[in-house]
């Protein structure tokens, strides 16, 4: 796996990851969430966050499906499926992932037939070189 | 100042460029001075009054080192453009710019680039940026296409847009190709058939979806208006530029908006047609970023050639052929002439306006010419 180069604003998210929890920056102000993280509030300008823990549950908005030329880590589970998760309690945010048959399965462990834009999941995580990143698995069928 | 200050002030006056493989034995500083001094040639006038320089953040040759080299003389105007392929039309713009408004007086863009034998930078896992790769990578997101394809996919489920509406757009500028002899896909005919089954590089998008890998360098040269007129070619008028980097824009994953289909694009041609003396049904001839066959529709849809979400159907029945509604990359463009970040693009445009295209549209006045969709952008309008 390419391991995130995370940055001070990031950084957060990544050490919920590793206690198994899903949260996304919200301000402290307006209340609104935003991702990627930021130091300030685009809608009200202020500096104060909280990272708020979120259902882990979403639905796909959409997905790719990869296929050679690719880094050799990647080429060897190719075709693999990268998706776009819509959170099921803040629309607006939508984090990049892989549905996967259990969270420590390979990149290709779904057919890719059986994913559908709208599609409802829900996150795992598992640790990966090092670092635990968030997964998604297909609710239902 | 009104919005339009700078409406019809400069032209490109001169176009160069080297020829395009997947393998030139030059380097690019080389491939850069040769297409640079082409275009002088073309324009008729010296080095040595070059004094203005653009290009983009990504050009590996910095204007120093070209200056030095084609024997430029005193340079009191240079400028670089980021994000990638969204910078080619803001070389000409920036350019405009300053000569209109006096800082400089013969400018220079250009971009070479050794794509097709050189790296590839998604290739290099210590490139990959603090923010947004730590989102997207991880997870296998690694190229552009894969970027692109995501939102492909979702524009191909909310409107309807087809895989044959991709291959339209791959047809035209393949097709067009075929009429150009510097064309790296010169005689080289697609069919329906070999798109269909071509294999994937990031599902929904093939083969054919992907532009080329190319070795190759171009320049364009301008001048003021009044200058032009005594210039060796026919002037092409700068009749209005624009860049463009919407609220909560995210370059190549532009998946954080709260409309992630609506992109740069309609950024850029809100402010483009501002400045102009006519509007998207009065261009003849437009050559669309095509780094991915989905660019086009999307910038059909944002430059305003059709409706929302009608830019996948606005390519049936040979729209985009010569002959059609709005003939488009009529050189080959990224998909089929050379990719080469863009910069083709608007030496083809200049081309049609001088008459000279190896596919006229007969009698083209107007031009529209975009930049890399996906990314901040930018955009020109020329005329003759
Ligand atoms: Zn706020």
């Amino acid at each position: 796996m390419l391991t995130p180069v995370i940055d001070e604003d990031g950084a957060p998210f990544w050490e919920y990851a590793a206690r198994g929890e899903l949260r996304v920056q919200t301000c402290g102000a307006c209340d609104e969430p935003r991702f990627p993280p930021r130091p300030c509030c685009p809608y009200c300008q202020s500096f104060d966050s909280t990272w708020r823990r979120v259902s882990g549950r979403g639905r796909i908005w959409s997905f790719v499906v990869p296929h050679p030329p690719l880094l050799p880590d990647y080429a060897a589970q190719a075709p693999y499926n990268a998706v776009l998760v819509e959170l099921s309690d803040s629309p607006r945010i939508r984090l990049a992932g892989n549905v996967v048959a259990a969270p420590d399965a390979p990149l290709d462990s779904v057919d890719p037939a059986r994913l559908r834009i709208g599609a409802p999941v829900k996150v795992v995580f598992a640790e990966i070189d090092g670092i635990t990143v968030p997964r998604w698995l297909l609710e239902r069928g | 100042m009104g919005v339009a200050v700078l409406k019809d002030r400069t032209a490109i006056v001169g176009i160069g460029q080297t020829p395009f493989a997947r393998h030139l034995p030059e380097s690019e500083k080389t491939l850069a001075c040769r297409a640079i001094l082409a275009a002088l040639d073309d324009a008729g006038i010296a080095p040595a009054e070059v004094d203005a320089f653009a290009s983009y953040t990504m050009e590996e040759t910095d204007e120093v080192e070209v200056a030095k080299a084609i024997g430029a003389g005193d340079v009191t105007f240079f400028s670089k453009v980021g994000y990638g392929g969204g910078g080619s039309c803001a070389t000409i713009g920036h350019l405009a710019a300053a000569v209109a408004t006096g800082q400089a007086t013969v400018g220079v863009a250009w971009r070479s680039r050794k794509r097709g034998s050189g790296p590839r930078p998604w290739t290099n896992t210590s490139a990959q940026l603090a923010t947004p790769g730590q989102w997207t990578r991880p997870f296998g997101l690694l190229r552009p296409a894969d970027e692109i394809g995501m939102l492909a996919r979702r524009y191909m489920y909310e409107y309807g847009a087809t895989r044959d509406h991709l291959f339209n757009v791959a047809l035209a500028c393949r097709n067009r190709a075929n009429q150009n002899p510097d064309a790296i896909m010169y005689e080289r005919p697609l069919t329906r058939e070999m798109y269909m089954t071509s294999r994937w590089i990031s599902e929904p998008l093939c083969l054919f979806d992907n532009c080329l890998e190319t070795d190759g360098a171009l320049a364009c040269v301008i001048v003021s208006a009044a200058r032009a007129r005594d210039c060796r070619r026919r002037p092409v008028y700068v009749h209005a530029a624009a860049q463009g980097l919407p609220a909560q824009h995210h370059g190549m994953v532009n998946y954080w908006t709260d409309d992630p289909l609506s992109g740069p694009a309609w950024t850029a041609a809100r402010h483009l047609w501002k400045q102009a003396d006519f509007g998207p049904a009065d261009v003849d001839v437009a050559q669309i970023y095509d780094a991915f066959t989905p660019l086009v529709p999307l910038s059909l849809e944002g430059y305003g050639f059709c409706g929302r979400g009608e830019g996948g159907a606005f390519t049936e029945g040979g729209a985009l052929e010569t002959g059609g509604r709005l003939p488009i990359n009529t050189g080959g463009g990224g998909l089929s002439e050379a990719y080469v970040h863009g910069f083709n693009l608007i030496t083809e445009g200049v081309k049609q306006l001088r008459g000279d295209s190896t596919a006229q549209v007969p009698g083209a006045s107007t031009c529209l010419v975009t930049a890399g969709e996906g990314v901040p952008t930018s955009a020109v309008l020329l005329r003759t």
